[in-house]
């Protein structure tokens, strides 16, 4: 009775490859690493780039372990932290011409060295949160009244210019809070401003209240309106704040959403915070110039000659320079939006820009004064411009929708919006909580955690082998098991570990024996009763199996409500919490019974079982309570 | 080796009315020291900034103090030994106008001027909105388990275990808070992790004995309820010191070898498992017997048990 099928042994020897495999790249630490990825959306990082790290480590003399293509980054890994820095320069002096104006982001990393064959079955050592690598961690709370405000600000603009071309008269307008107030002094108005709206604003409800004999709209966005204004708010800051921090030169920058309008950056191994901090709230400005047409102009934009008084020099991005006039005509403040899209007749790729009332009138009588000529749109950022663009001005552009088209590719067209969105947040970000871990506590961090569990897990098993002797053997390989699998299972959802995590994992490994303290006494007590060994073990983990479920589903519910309602260090213990559980109903259930089987299950003519002393009530004389 | 060499079973239920004048008196000194003394909340709840410095020697904890209160803290600045005589932790209370940035990095210029041995272990700032939705977050969890738990025991055995178990565990939380506010501990996010912990492992315990009881029930047609309850306890004895030891075990060695950021979590959990073996023993199943648990409720509800020849039966999950 007490034997498994071979395919429940097939299912025990794979769950434990499976195990050791994952869990196999934790042990071979880090090696040093230079990882090389992308500055600027508009670069990408492939095996051309791949090729030229390779050439510059053999022109510099330096032979990386290997240089890989992972993902959006190139990633070089060195013997010792000496040649890392080494390789960093070489591959920075091949990569980056002008250091003032970086293509690419040479970084120092730490990579797993564990070999290439567990990699390509991606199998990689578990992620390390902050407080066991250092580093710096903030959460920024992004104002998204602020972000509903300006949105409505540039509604009240939209709607006078509609208004003003449909020729409607209208007793003023203005922007109170987050809505659009609208005077209109008669019912013919009143009738043609609310369907205007209607026609033109999808995103605004309006509300007509009677105002003496005049008659007040009060505007304002739609709820569902107003969700997308915050995503598309907090999608656009995301986007901000990863162009920025590609300056620090992190190696694994996270930049994630954290409920409906904040945004967690974790910046692994950066130690300055006011570095990171000031390039975090840094504001980037945006100018739209025109191009100088003059003759002395173009001499200078093909080399020859000086730049005219009263223009600048500017580059483009493909590094032509384009002579630009000082005087600004907008700045990023006036564009609300900048949008890939398609032009309607000719199916190219075009960018959509939405500038706001001031901005669209001011574009209106530039444009209308200046057809046929060039404009340049240029992205400021630590002081130094950049022309993203230097279109031609067709026709006169009027209502504040721009559309850029002509010689681009979706992809260009794609990275340019993406440029002009980035000049700016779309809603101020106030930082709510930070930390910063240094190094030296992370490392110390790990080495507590680590002693603690196996510590813990020592004085356990040796206790359990000395109490239950073989059946304690068991108990112990089967707790063994299941850190096994917990690790196994962590680096393959590559879950992040945090010492929170590391002690749940210990907390974990503490409630995982009792399960097996629970069956192992269940077979003592079968024993004591007088049953076969071989019902003893059966009986036994049959009845306990039941016990188990329950209290384990009662921890669960503790670990998932935790999971539920938990932020920060409580999450992380929440994971590994209930993931512990899990492991150990396998482990200490049906691992651990597929061991007894294994050894006990083919003995026929079981005398006694290896469990320790049995002591039975009756044998010195006294009653025990027995089953009727 | 066996420990528990117990011929009869033991009458506890004859002294449950003990038992609960003990807890109640427990509870009782407990919800005094909350709110006499009130928790000592750590930054993540109160909001502020915490900096946790390292120096080469055993640091001059009044000489820090000094310096921090020179720039401008007055007398709330807290200035504490972490772990080692060389490491110092100092918390600030939020300043209107001050950058965390700008906060950490002025203490840290003056702690330098003073001594530049001093290096930068750590800093933690939050903000005072984030501590609200912690507590708001810590009590839907709690919430979330009490009722979750219920459910899960009146679906299982009968709704009185649920109340029973229920009730005997909050009293170990609060309990375990009462230790906190009565030591001015400081009560942190992992503190409250193990909090919750603890309400599901001795739940846990609960359930082991609820179980026997139910057995017992089954299997001894002729027993009052409480000799099936004296029963249940006394023979899940011996797996109810041992289970506790070991997990025990476990909690003094991250106690020991955790470090100063395991060590109230670790002190929660002792204490949690501790007053959780009491409570839910004795308490627990006193309550259940309160509430008049019968045989009917139990017996009647028999569920349908598994093919008792499938070996493996216990894999199922």
């Amino acid at each position: 009775m007490n034997r498994y099928p071979i395919w429940k042994y097939a299912i025990l020897v794979v769950a434990l490859l499976i195990g050791v495999l994952y869990t196999l790249p934790n042990f071979f630490g880090e090696a040093p690493a230079v990882q090389v990825s992308s500055a600027k959306a508009t670069v990408k990082v492939d095996a051309a780039v791949l090729q030229r790290v390779e050439e510059a480590l053999r022109a510099a003399g330096l032979s990386p372990d290997y240089v890989s293509l992972e993902g959006n980054s190139v990633r070089a890994r060195f013997d010792t932290p000496d040649n890392q820095l080494k390789a960093k320069d070489a591959i920075q002096k091949a990569l980056i011409p002008d250091p003032a104006d970086p293509a690419y982001i040479v970084a120092l990393n730490l990579v797993s060295r564990s070999p290439t064959w567990l990699s390509a079955l991606h199998a990689q050592p578990m992620y390390l949160g902050l407080d066991l690598r250092g580093g710096v961690h903030f959460m920024l709370q992004v104002d998204m009244q602020a972000a509903l405000t300006k949105k409505a600000e540039s509604y009240a603009g939209d709607i006078r210019t509609a208004l003003r071309d449909k020729n409607i008269r209208h007793g003023g307008i203005s922007r109170d809070g987050q809505a659009v107030e609208i005077r209109v002094r008669d019912e013919a108005t009143r009738t043609a401003t609310s369907n205007l709206i209607a026609d033109q604003f999808t995103d605004l409800q309006v509300v007509v209240t009677p105002d003496g004999a005049e008659f007040k709209l009060r505007a304002s966005i739609k709820p569902e309106a107003t969700r997308r204004v915050q995503e598309q708010a907090l999608k656009q800051n995301i986007t901000t704040l990863h162009n920025r921090i590609n300056e620090l030169g992190v190696a694994e920058p996270v930049i994630q959403q954290q409920g409906l309008d904040r945004i967690v950056v974790q910046l692994p191994g950066v130690q300055d915070t006011a570095k990171a901090k000031d390039i975090l709230g840094r504001t980037a400005t945006l100018e739209v110039r025109l191009v100088d047409e003059s003759t002395e102009a173009r001499a200078a934009e093909r080399g020859q000659g000086a730049v005219p008084f009263g223009s600048e020099r500017y580059l483009e991005r493909n590094g032509q320079p384009v002579i630009v006039k000082k005087q600004v005509i907008l700045t990023g403040e006036n564009l609300t939006d900048a949008q890939p899209g398609f032009d309607g007749q000719t199916q190219e790729p075009t960018v959509n820009l939405t500038l706001d009332a001031k901005g669209a009138r001011i574009f209106k009588d530039v444009t209308r004064e200046n057809i046929n000529k060039r404009m340049a749109i240029i992205l400021f950022e630590k002081g130094k411009g950049e022309v993203v663009t230097a279109p031609v001005i067709r026709s006169e552009i009027g209502g504040g929708r721009v559309q850029i088209s002509g010689r681009m590719t979706t992809m260009e067209a794609n990275d340019t919006a993406l440029l002009l969105r980035a000049g700016s947040l779309a809603a101020p970000m106030e930082i709510i909580e930070e930390f910063t871990i240094g190094p030296s506590l992370g490392a110390d961090n790990i080495a507590r955690g680590i002693n603690s569990v196996v510590w813990g897990m020592l004085a356990i098993a040796a206790f359990m082998c000395v109490y239950y002797m073989l059946f304690g053997v068991f108990s112990s390989i089967a707790l063994g098991v299941n850190v096994l699998m917990l690790v196994a299972v962590l680096s393959m959802l590559q879950a992040t570990l945090t010492l929170p995590g590391i002690a749940a994992m210990a907390l974990a490994l503490g409630v995982a024996i009792d399960s097996n303290v629970l069956i192992n006494e269940r077979i003592r007590e079968e024993l004591r009763e007088g049953v076969s060994p071989q019902m003893a073990i059966h009986a036994g983990y049959e009845r306990a199996w039941a016990t188990i479920l329950d209290s384990n589903v009662t921890t669960l519910i503790a670990g998932l409500a935790l999971l539920a309602f938990g932020s920060g260090p409580v999450r992380g213990f929440a994971v590994v919490h209930c993931i512990g559980i899990l492991t150990s109903m396998f482990s200490a259930v049906f691992f651990s019974r597929g061991l007894v089987n294994f050894w006990y299950g083919g003995k026929k003519k079981l005398k006694s079982l290896s469990i320790g002393q049995i002591w039975k009530p009756g044998a010195d004389g006294t009653t025990a309570v027995k089953p009727e | 080796m066996e420990f528990f060499r117990i011929k009869k079973d033991i009458p506890f239920m004859k002294h449950a009315l003990v038992f609960n004048v003990i807890s109640f008196i427990t509870f009782a000194l407990a919800v005094f020291f909350l709110f006499s003394r009130g928790l000592h909340l750590s930054v993540e709840f109160t909001g502020g900034t915490v900096m946790e410095v390292a120096y080469s020697q055993p640091a001059d904890l009044a000489k820090v103090r000094s310096t921090v209160s020179g720039l401008g803290y007055g007398d709330d600045v807290q200035v504490q030994n972490f772990g080692t005589a060389r490491d110092v932790m100092i918390r600030l209370p939020v300043q209107k106008g001050v950058s965390s940035a700008q906060q950490s990095e002025q203490v840290i210029g003056a702690l330098k001027a003073a001594d530049p041995e001093v290096t930068l272990r750590r800093t933690e700032f939050v903000g005072p909105q984030v501590g609200e939705e912690l507590v708001h977050g810590g009590l839907m969890a709690l919430a979330m388990v009490v009722v979750g738990i219920v459910i899960y025991l009146a679906f299982r055995f009968e709704w009185k275990f649920g109340v029973a178990a229920i009730i005997a565990n909050l009293h170990d939380v609060v309990i375990i808070l009462g230790f906190f506010a009565f030591f001015q501990w400081e009560f942190s996010l992992s503190v409250l992790a193990a909090v919750l912990a603890v309400l599901g492992y001795s739940v846990n315990e609960s359930v082991v004995i609820f179980d026997r009881i139910r057995e017992a029930f089954r299997r001894y047609r002729k027993m009052t309820t409480t000799e099936v309850i004296d029963h249940a306890i006394t023979s899940t004895m011996s797996r109810t010191i041992i289970t506790h030891a070991s997990t025990e075990a476990m909690v003094l060695s991250m106690f020991f070898f955790g470090g100063p950021s395991l060590h109230n979590f670790a002190l929660a959990l002792t204490i949690g498992i501790l007053f959780g073996i009491y409570s839910s023993v004795f308490v627990a199943a006193a309550i259940a017997m309160w509430l008049g648990v019968k045989r009917e409720d139990l017996v009647k509800a028999q569920r349908k048990e598994g093919d008792p020849n499938d070996p493996n039966a216990g894999a199922v999950v």
